[in-house]
């Protein structure tokens, strides 16, 4: 048994950490914040040339062909950094929806262009409010053809490409649900991007009429296919959430270090430093969690489905309760725009959503809990 | 990142099972599996007998204190052939409740201070289960604040007279040895006045008494000594550097990690996903789900904080004191658990006797966990420790560093 | 004990009712009505102008500032009264937010420091809105530890020079007026050398800047003093005495009692009252529900206890800082259920954008808002100590700077 990253991998994150702090200090992340861009076009570009974007694609794809762990070590230094590139759309959603169900021709078009950062993917899965479940797809497709609006969709405004969950029968079994690919710049389709509670990531609605696309894996395995995306994808978002975690508990602890009230660094004071306690158990929590669905995801363990539900709530509550505790710890300036803390808790909060949120996959965690005991 | 046994992990996997399996006091097993927190008891026999008598087989077989060298009864094992062990032993290993402050602390602090005869005399015994030893920190003016204690030691000849009182004791009531924290020097500052030894709990002047617990058990002890005498060659490191040997063994005890602690998850998650309640399974309910989520990963997030731990251990790296977090997060969990249980239970969750659901085991938690919240350091004491240890925040300020012992106030108001 | 109005009462409750009705602004009772914390909007007005209307008419027919006296511009109205009033007042009375730092906190000082001719120029003004005031106390190094503020007054004959910078202070861009703590002499303990002035908000010297703050808006401001020239006639207490005139007015604050406090139940309430799901109506999920229970009882807990605190005054007695517990509750709160009414929402709940997001995007901006009510006008941790030394008797925490020349403290944590 080895429960931690090899040598090489933290090498890999060690690398990762100085770009980004180069490549993707609080003022670059503010220019999106701002409105200035709807990405860091630059940042992403450097993101390829790193070789990031392609780190667990194969390299007969256009990948570096490393795998999911060293992808885990990326996303936790992206979350770290409160990248605002759309990687979390295009690596975790729609190369993995690629990388589980594309047909060889897919991958050949698709896989190399995001490695190489030429091509952005999303995942168009919901329709207004609520979370993952086939009742809730509206959107129709038709021979080849989509209809329906979906919203939101992370990263939508700036796709070139979307996994689109569509309806194929009539029910609301999982096999009534197909997944197909669809290019966001062609005819019959929109987009308006859409304001959201953390403008670094953006949201959008895109509506399809008619619009051209084409089934990705079998039609009628759409939810199932999902499913493993979505599990994948719980685990990756989770390490992004562990390094927000820790990011937010590292400024609350230097605050308290530095801040002097009554004569004293409010560190020294138990009801500041318990506070900053909890918040390195929720973190430490999540991340061995995370570790557990690292290793279930690498090695495509049976044990995935568990240990990605698991990883999720534990990283999103971990990343919540940090996020809000650091602005606490900070006080007053810790409510400014000018302080980084509300760009974590905007973070936080918004990645607790994305993928179905907390109650959702509280629910998924029990399910699937019982179907291992029965088992 | 793996979990799979390497091939001389498996080796060593199998070996240890075909043991268990051929050695193991299976009459038992049902039993101890169904016990928890605040309970291990066994139908017509002595749990004190059993668990000596497997301690004993497990040590002639070589399989007693694992990662200790052989020459002290241990095995001399790896930190990961340690695990598979305890993953292998499984329900026989709450036979081991009773030698853990033996085999955590006593032993550890014995190891690093005690002279080479004095280890190869005290310490394979204590292996092996036949001598118990326990820990004589805590006193009633000293709790959190263990360095404020009383107990005094004074040197007459060759010899330590020793008075006064130690309270908390683990098993004192059935111990055969302990360690012991006393004060030398009171006109020092208080860290820097202590001596610690170690005693023959049967020595002339030693008096136990247990104490009734809130949860009606008696666990624990006071230990009263009157003039006893203890020879100087039982003094563990120098005069005056008592605080510094305690701290030894206190971060021992915080290093006996993949000791799982309870959370009272496991058996929640059974009784809910039998339990049927007018609407239907509980675990069905999206309220029981829901609260069933939040706790499964904070008892997975337990689990895998300790395996991080082993890992770095067994890559010589020094596990650092992250691992306070399990006894805080365990200590608040097993307690609401507890009470969620007891809710679920209905009006009926008052009950404790046969008649309760499960034969009250969420009643006997509940009335239990609110020590596993204060004892080896309150919650509070342990946000302390990590915020101070592995944060790097300021220390309390201490207004009672500098001052000579006897200075120290002795009551929060007149 | 009894809810019901007396006869007066019941009188005072229906002229009262009749004033308002044949008075208030109706055309705004929708937009009123659904603004909820951190957004009072008004689609074509400015909500300060509209504000002075609202508050003129009610002074001009005796319903401003009830408990004050009638000739410092208030009503001489009882406890009881004044809380009817508010009651009646509903919505409304969310038009009073620019006036709640004078009324509640410059004004009483005013009255208990001021002179005769002070307060006959200045309250009756304040009490109708025409002239607005503001409070400038907090500072960048002076945040929850008050008494640590830097801007400096030097005597120069009959005149104060002043400089320095005050933080977080509400409405100093529309304010005519403000009290202004000071530090007169940085060579005495800090709580010692404190003086407290009111100013003219627009003398040269005074400039605004407004903050953005973490939830986009601008409500408050930083304030700069450069050069800044007062009588020493608009001194309010003795030269040193600076201190304990504030914590008259702080002490105000904390006896605003009644005041309305957002808790964001009702909005959740009504949200998972109507929400369809997947599986239907929200508050038919008992997940829904068992959360909900625990912030209705903290809800109407909060509402009684202040109805207490009412009762109390109007036996003359003074209501002590167990308000303190209504902004610690009701800011944990606010966060949680703007948490979870966004988790209801599922991926959806990200939007904000009013014309998208379910509830029109309330929860969003609550989300966003919450911090700062767990900060402004005392933190968490500044409220539980105060609960925990003024209402308990527990001892303060350790101050190491209290009998250190200000100029002494440090001024940095490493």
């Amino acid at each position: 048994m080895n429960f931690d990253f090899s040598d090489e991998q933290k090498q890999l994150r060690d690398e990762a950490r100085k770009f980004l702090t180069e490549k993707c200090s609080p003022k670059a992340v503010r220019a999106v914040l701002d409105g200035k861009a709807s990405y860091d076009r630059e940042l992403w570009q450097g993101l390829a040339e790193m070789g990031f974007l392609g780190v667990a694609i194969p390299e007969n794809y256009g990948g570096a062909g490393a795998g999911h762990l060293e992808l885990c070590v990326i996303a936790e230094e992206m979350g770290r950094a409160l990248a605002p590139v759309p990687f979390s759309s295009t690596v975790y959603l729609a190369a993995e929806a690629l990388l589980i169900a594309g047909s060889d021709v897919q991958k050949q078009k698709w896989l190399p262009k995001i490695a190489k950062g030429e091509a952005i993917g999303t995942l168009a899965l919901f329709e207004g409010k609520g979370n993952p479940s086939p009742q809730a797809v509206k959107l129709a497709a038709s021979g080849n053809a989509l209809t329906g609006v979906k919203m939101p969709v992370a990263d939508g405004a700036i796709a070139d490409f979307a996994i689109v969950v569509a309806r194929t029968g009539s029910g609301g079994r999982d096999s009534d649900i197909s997944l197909y690919l669809a290019e966001l710049k062609g005819e019959g389709v929109e987009t308006k991007a859409l304001s959201n509670i953390d403008p670094t990531r953006g949201q959008a609605e895109i509506t399809f009429k008619n619009a051209k696309a084409e089934p990705l894996g079998r039609v009628g395995d759409g939810w199932s296919i999902l499913t493993q995306v979505l599990d994948r994808a719980a685990v990756l978002m989770a390490f992004e959430q562990v390094g927000g975690s820790d990011r937010a508990l590292e400024m609350g602890r230097d605050y308290a270090l530095d801040r002097i009230a009554f004569g004293r660094p409010i560190g020294s004071f138990q009801a500041v430093k318990h506070m900053l306690a909890d918040m390195y158990v929720s973190a430490t929590l999540a991340r061995s969690n995370s570790y557990y669905g690292a290793w279930a995801l690498s090695t495509n363990s049976s044990e995935l489905p568990e240990a990605a539900a698991a990883a999720r709530i534990s990283a999103t509550q971990a990343f919540q309760h940090c996020a809000k505790n650091n602005i606490q710890v900070h006080g007053g300036m810790g409510f400014t725009w000018e302080f980084d803390c509300h760009m974590f808790y905007r973070r936080a909060n918004a990645t607790a959503l994305g993928l179905g949120s907390l109650s959702y996959w509280e629910d998924q965690l029990i399910d699937r809990m019982r179907k291992k005991n029965a088992a | 990142m793996n979990f799979e046994d390497t091939p001389q992990e498996a080796a060593f996997r199998a070996e240890a099972r075909a043991w268990i399996t051929a050695n193991a006091p299976k009459q038992y097993e049902d039993e101890l599996r169904k016990s928890s927190l605040g309970r291990t008891r066994l139908e017509g026999a002595n749990v004190l007998e059993v668990a000596k008598a497997w301690q004993k087989k497990k040590a002639d077989a070589g399989w007693a204190c694992l990662h200790w060298p052989k020459d002290y009864g241990g095995r001399g094992s790896s930190p990961i052939e340690r695990v598979i062990w305890q993953q292998e032993e499984g329900a026989f290993g709450k036979l081991s409740a009773m030698f853990i402050i033996g085999h955590g602390m006593c032993g550890p602090t014995m190891m690093a201070f005690a002279s080479e005869e004095q280890k190869r005399h005290y310490l394979p015994p204590l292996a092996s289960g036949e001598n118990v030893w326990c820990q004589l920190f805590s006193e009633p003016s000293a709790g959190s604040d263990v360095a404020g204690l009383r107990t005094r030691a004074e040197k007459r000849g060759d010899d330590w007279i020793v008075n006064g009182q130690k309270i908390w004791t683990s098993g004192a009531h059935y111990s055969d040895y302990g360690i012991l924290l006393t004060r030398t020097d009171p006109t020092a500052p208080k860290h820097k006045g202590l001596t610690m030894f170690f005693l023959d709990m049967k020595s002339p002047g030693v008096e136990v008494r247990p104490i009734k617990q809130a949860s009606g058990q008696s666990d624990f002890n006071e230990v009263y000594f009157s003039d006893v005498k203890i020879p100087d060659a039982q003094r563990l490191g120098n005069v005056n550097d008592g605080w510094n040997v305690a701290l030894t063994t206190l971060m021992n005890e915080r290093m006996s990690i993949g000791a799982g602690v309870a959370t009272g998850f496991p058996e929640l998650f059974e009784f809910c996903n039998n339990l049927m309640l007018e609407d239907g399974l509980a675990i069905d309910d999206r309220n029981v789900r829901s609260k069933l989520a939040n706790w499964a990963v904070r008892a997975s997030g337990l689990k895998y904080t300790s395996l991080r731990a082993i890992s770095a251990l067994s890559k010589g790296e020094r596990p650092g004191p992250e691992n306070s977090i399990g006894k805080l997060v365990a200590g608040a969990m097993i307690q609401e658990v507890a009470m969620f249980a007891l809710d679920l239970e209905g009006a009926a969750g008052v009950l404790n006797g046969p008649e309760a659901e499960l034969a009250g085991k969420f009643q006997a938690m509940l009335l239990r966990a609110p020590g596993t919240r204060v004892e080896g350091g309150t919650d509070e004491i342990m946000r302390n420790i990590i915020a101070e240890r592995v944060l790097g925040l300021p220390g309390d300020v201490r207004v009672d560093k500098d001052l000579p012992f006897n200075q120290i106030p002795t009551k929060g108001r007149a | 004990m009894n809810f019901d109005d007396t006869p007066q009462e019941a009188a005072f409750r229906a002229e009262a009712r009749k004033w308002i009705d044949a008075n208030a602004p109706k055309e705004l009772e929708a937009e009123l009505s659904k603004s909820s914390l951190g957004r009072i909007r008004l689609q074509k007005h400015d909500i300060v102008d509209v504000a002075k209307r609202w508050q003129k008419k009610k002074s001009d027919a005796g319903w401003a500032c009830l408990h004050w006296p009638k000739d410092y511009g208030g009503r001489g109205a009882s406890p009881v009264e004044r809380v009817i009033w508010q009651q009646e007042e509903g919505v409304y009375g969310k038009l009073t937010q620019p006036f709640q730092i004078g009324e509640g906190m410059c004004g009483p000082t005013v009255m208990a420091y001021g002179s005769e001719a002070d307060k006959r120029r200045y309250l009756p003004k304040l009490a109708s809105g025409e002239e607005i005031w503001c409070q400038l106390f907090s500072e960048p190094a002076g945040g929850s530890d008050v008494a640590g503020l830097r801007t400096r007054a030097e005597k120069k004959g009959d005149e104060w020079v002043i400089n320095g910078q005050k933080i977080w202070t509400s409405g100093a861009h529309y304010s005519d007026y403000g009290i202004l703590i000071t530090r007169t002499d940085p060579n005495v303990p800090k709580h010692k050398g404190l003086t407290m002035f009111y100013i003219n908000m627009k003398s040269p010297g005074v400039e605004v800047k407004p903050i953005k703050q973490a939830n986009g808006m601008q409500e408050f401001n930083e304030v700069f003093f450069t050069d800044l020239r007062v009588q020493d006639s608009q001194r309010l207490g003795a030269v040193g005495d600076g201190w304990n005139v504030s914590l008259t007015t702080l002490m105000n604050e904390r006896m605003s009692i009644g005041a309305r406090l957002a808790t964001g139940f009702s909005e959740i309430f009504d949200f998972c009252s109507s929400l369809m799901t997947e599986d239907g109506l929200a508050i038919d999920d008992s997940a829904t529900r068992s959360k909900l229970a625990s912030w209705a009882v903290r809800n109407s807990g909060l509402k009684y206890t202040s109805y207490r605190a009412i009762s109390a005054l109007s036996k003359g007695e003074r209501p002590g800082p167990e308000n303190s517990i209504g902004k610690l509750v009701a800011g944990t709160m606010l966060q949680d259920i703007a948490t979870y009414a966004m988790d209801l929402e599922g991926a959806a709940g990200v939007l904000n954008d009013p014309n998208v997001a379910e509830a029109a995007g309330q929860f969003q901006q609550m989300l966003l808002s919450s911090p700062s009510t767990r900060i402004a006008g005392g933190t968490d941790e500044i409220l539980r100590n105060i609960i925990a030394e003024r209402v308990l008797g527990l001892p303060g925490d350790i101050r190491v700077d209290k009998d250190v020349p200000f100029n002494k403290i440090p001024t940095k944590g490493r």
